[in-house]
């Protein structure tokens, strides 16, 4: 049992020694507050720490395993929550049409009105980014592209694509980008472990604690 | 009571009003001075039950980003607010922006089948009804949420295109960090992935610190539900992050242990770590609402410069004027008590000589971030100062023309 992760953060990212290095905090009474901050989130996280281990209030029930599962539509980039089935690149194509993507994505993925689904007529790039900001290219995790079509597509019938579907689905995009081959077959297994081009080509999100600005320096 | 008694008091009670209306009549300065009123609204059980503005105001919101909204299918798109006749701190609930992932429907949500569910790296996985929710101790907060996409553009003629994608209004709810130490944080939770019920069912992945240091599960907004278009019945609030992350319709709390890369957050991606970090939380940033773009001002004189501050990085600590393009500046005056994640109404006294000018605001929050200019923007980036393009969510300091006819113009190149 812990409380929040700042507790273990803060000590290694906010010294008082660094936090004086950086030119927001050179001010006497800014360094000051920000110290006196740091120090009542310490606290709170002790106190939290100690007195978190049983429910306050007691309101609310449990869910059953069943609740849990069906609600539980958010898939991780290790796939963990990815559920049984399989689907091949040619039953995709086929439900590309059946299911009516076309009809808003186009027959070739593009030249509709709902987003682009093929990369960009660029040719060979030394940067796979430059194929553009288009789902089944440019997501670093194939687990992105299985859970949204699976929360929201099609459009108006959003939830009721079966697991097969979306696994072929997601195989017939990615051999669309030239991400897999024709022959390949995706379940909770394979799809998690495709490398997808843009795998480690993105920019991480910044380590947030409270009272952070959001980027030391910017701009002056 | 007979029906004749019941017909002789409503008839009294008519009488009443009447004489009450003579009475006001009567009161009318013999001068015959002062203007009359067009007429008397009459009272209906309508208007008794929820009562509406006046017929002479007229502030609306409207489409924002060039998609119709509602488009003839009723999905709504980004919606802004009309900020230039904004007073005070508070957009209306009916003013409040809205902004969507995606084209949607709003979903019509009985409250009484709504539940919360909390669950993943948690000791005890909770469901809540909404019930249950409103028995947690509450806090009241005034805060504001941005679209990042709130960026002004040189075609943008009003503060209503170029700042009318954020809102500040008064949230009421459960502290999102009750609730988690109710279900027991487990070692290795380090984020949450917020979902809400819509048809999209929009997730957002959350860091636990946030999450644990200020979020906010709303059931109410100014005084009253959360309005439908804001996320009834329950919406999470995360005070100074951008818009998406305040997901609507809130249905599931799952705590994880890694970053999830919903697709939202895909949405967001770049490459570059300085981009990322400058499209997250949102930095310090102020506009004047009056005088403002497509304004007029009738005559050479004294006037109130007024407009709005805010920051995702804490209180608005100081907020500065130019009348001269940015040369000089004097502090602003701060109208009320600035708030966390607020908006903050600042303004100065100021006559107008009748000549050219341009007026700027800068906003300096408690964090010590001060708002940049366009052109240390473009310093910042390396950029030509005549093709600035602010890259993360854009704070930069809004310039508004006024011209010797006294009509206001945006001022950005």
């Amino acid at each position: 049992m812990r409380s929040v992760s700042f507790s273990r953060k803060l000590p290694s990212r906010a010294q008082p020694n660094s936090l004086a290095a950086l030119p927001n905090f050179r001010r006497g009474e800014t360094c000051l507050a920000r110290k006196l901050k740091l120090l009542g989130l310490f606290l709170l996280s002790v106190g939290v720490c100690a007195q978190a281990q049983s429910p306050t209030y007691g309101l609310g029930r449990a869910p059953t395993a069943e609740e849990v599962a069906a609600w539980d539509i958010a898939i991780s980039p290790d796939g963990k929550e990815l559920p049984a089935g399989s689907g091949s690149v040619a039953e995709g194509e086929e439900l590309y049409v059946q299911k009516t993507c076309f009809v808003c994505h186009g027959l070739n993925g593009t030249g509709a009105t709902a987003p682009r689904l093929i990369k960009r007529d660029v040719g060979e790039v030394d940067d796979p980014w430059d194929y553009g900001r288009v789902l089944p290219i440019r997501s670093p995790y194939a687990t992105t592209v299985w859970d949204y079509i699976n929360r929201g597509m099609p459009l108006g019938l959003e939830g009721t694509l079966t697991p097969d579907e979306v696994y072929s689905i997601v195989a017939y995009l990615l051999f669309l980008n030239d991400v897999i081959e024709e022959d390949m077959v995706l379940d909770q297994d394979s799809l998690p472990k495709i490398e997808m081009p843009n795998r480690t080509n993105f920019a991480r999100v910044p380590d947030w604690f409270p009272g952070q600005p959001r980027l030391e320096g910017y701009p002056y | 009571m007979s029906s004749k008694q019941s017909d002789r008091r409503e008839f009294l009670k008519r009488g009443a009003a009447l004489a009450g209306g003579l009475g006001l009549a009567a009161a009318k300065p013999a001068s015959g001075q002062l203007p009359d009123p067009e007429g008397m609204i009459v009272g209906t059980d309508e208007l008794v039950g929820y009562g509406k503005r006046s017929r002479f105001e007229n502030s609306q919101r409207i489409p924002h980003g060039g998609r119709h909204s509602p488009d003839a299918f009723g999905l709504d798109f980004h919606i802004a607010a009309p900020l230039q006749e904004s007073v005070g701190v508070i957009t209306p609930s009916s003013l409040h922006y809205v902004g969507t992932t995606r084209g949607s429907f709003v979903p019509d949500i009985d409250p009484a089948k709504h539940r919360l569910m909390i669950h993943g790296l948690v000791d005890r996985e909770l469901v809540f009804t909404m019930e249950e929710l409103r028995r947690f101790p509450s806090v009241t907060r005034l805060h504001f949420i941005e679209c990042a996409g709130n960026r002004s553009r040189s075609s943008h003629t009003t503060v209503q295109e170029t700042h009318g994608m954020t809102s500040c209004a008064e949230w009421t709810g459960v502290l999102l960090s009750t609730l988690l130490e109710e279900a027991g944080v487990q070692d290795g939770g380090e984020w949450i992935v917020a979902e809400g019920v819509e048809e999209v069912k929009g997730a957002s992945t959350i860091p636990i610190n946030k999450a644990m240091d200020d979020c906010l599960l709303c059931y109410g907004m100014n005084g009253e539900a959360v309005r439908p278009q804001q996320g009834y019945p329950l919406r999470l609030l995360v005070p100074g992050f951008e818009g998406i992350f305040n997901v609507k319709w809130l249905r599931r709390i799952k705590v994880v242990d890694q970053y999830y890369m919903t697709y939202n957050d895909y949405g967001h991606l770049t490459q570059d770590p300085a981009t990322a970090a400058l499209g997250y939380q949102i930095g310090p940033k102020s506009v004047i609402t009056f005088p403002s773009g497509s304004q007029r001002l009738p005559e050479p004189g004294f006037y109130e410069i007024s407009g709005l501050a805010w920051s995702g990085g804490g209180k608005v600590a100081r907020v500065e004027i130019s009348t001269d393009g940015g040369r000089s500046w004097q502090d602003a005056d701060i109208r009320g008590e600035p708030q966390p994640m607020a908006h903050t109404r600042f303004s100065m006294n100021w006559t107008w000589d009748g000549n050219e000018c341009e007026l700027q605001s800068r906003c300096t929050d408690e964090l010590g971030q001060v708002q940049p200019s366009r052109a240390q923007v473009a310093a910042f980036w390396n950029q030509p100062p005549d093709q600035v393009r602010v890259k993360g969510q854009d704070n930069s300091i809004q310039p508004w023309r006024i011209d010797s006819d006294g009509n206001v113009h945006n001022a950005i190149s």
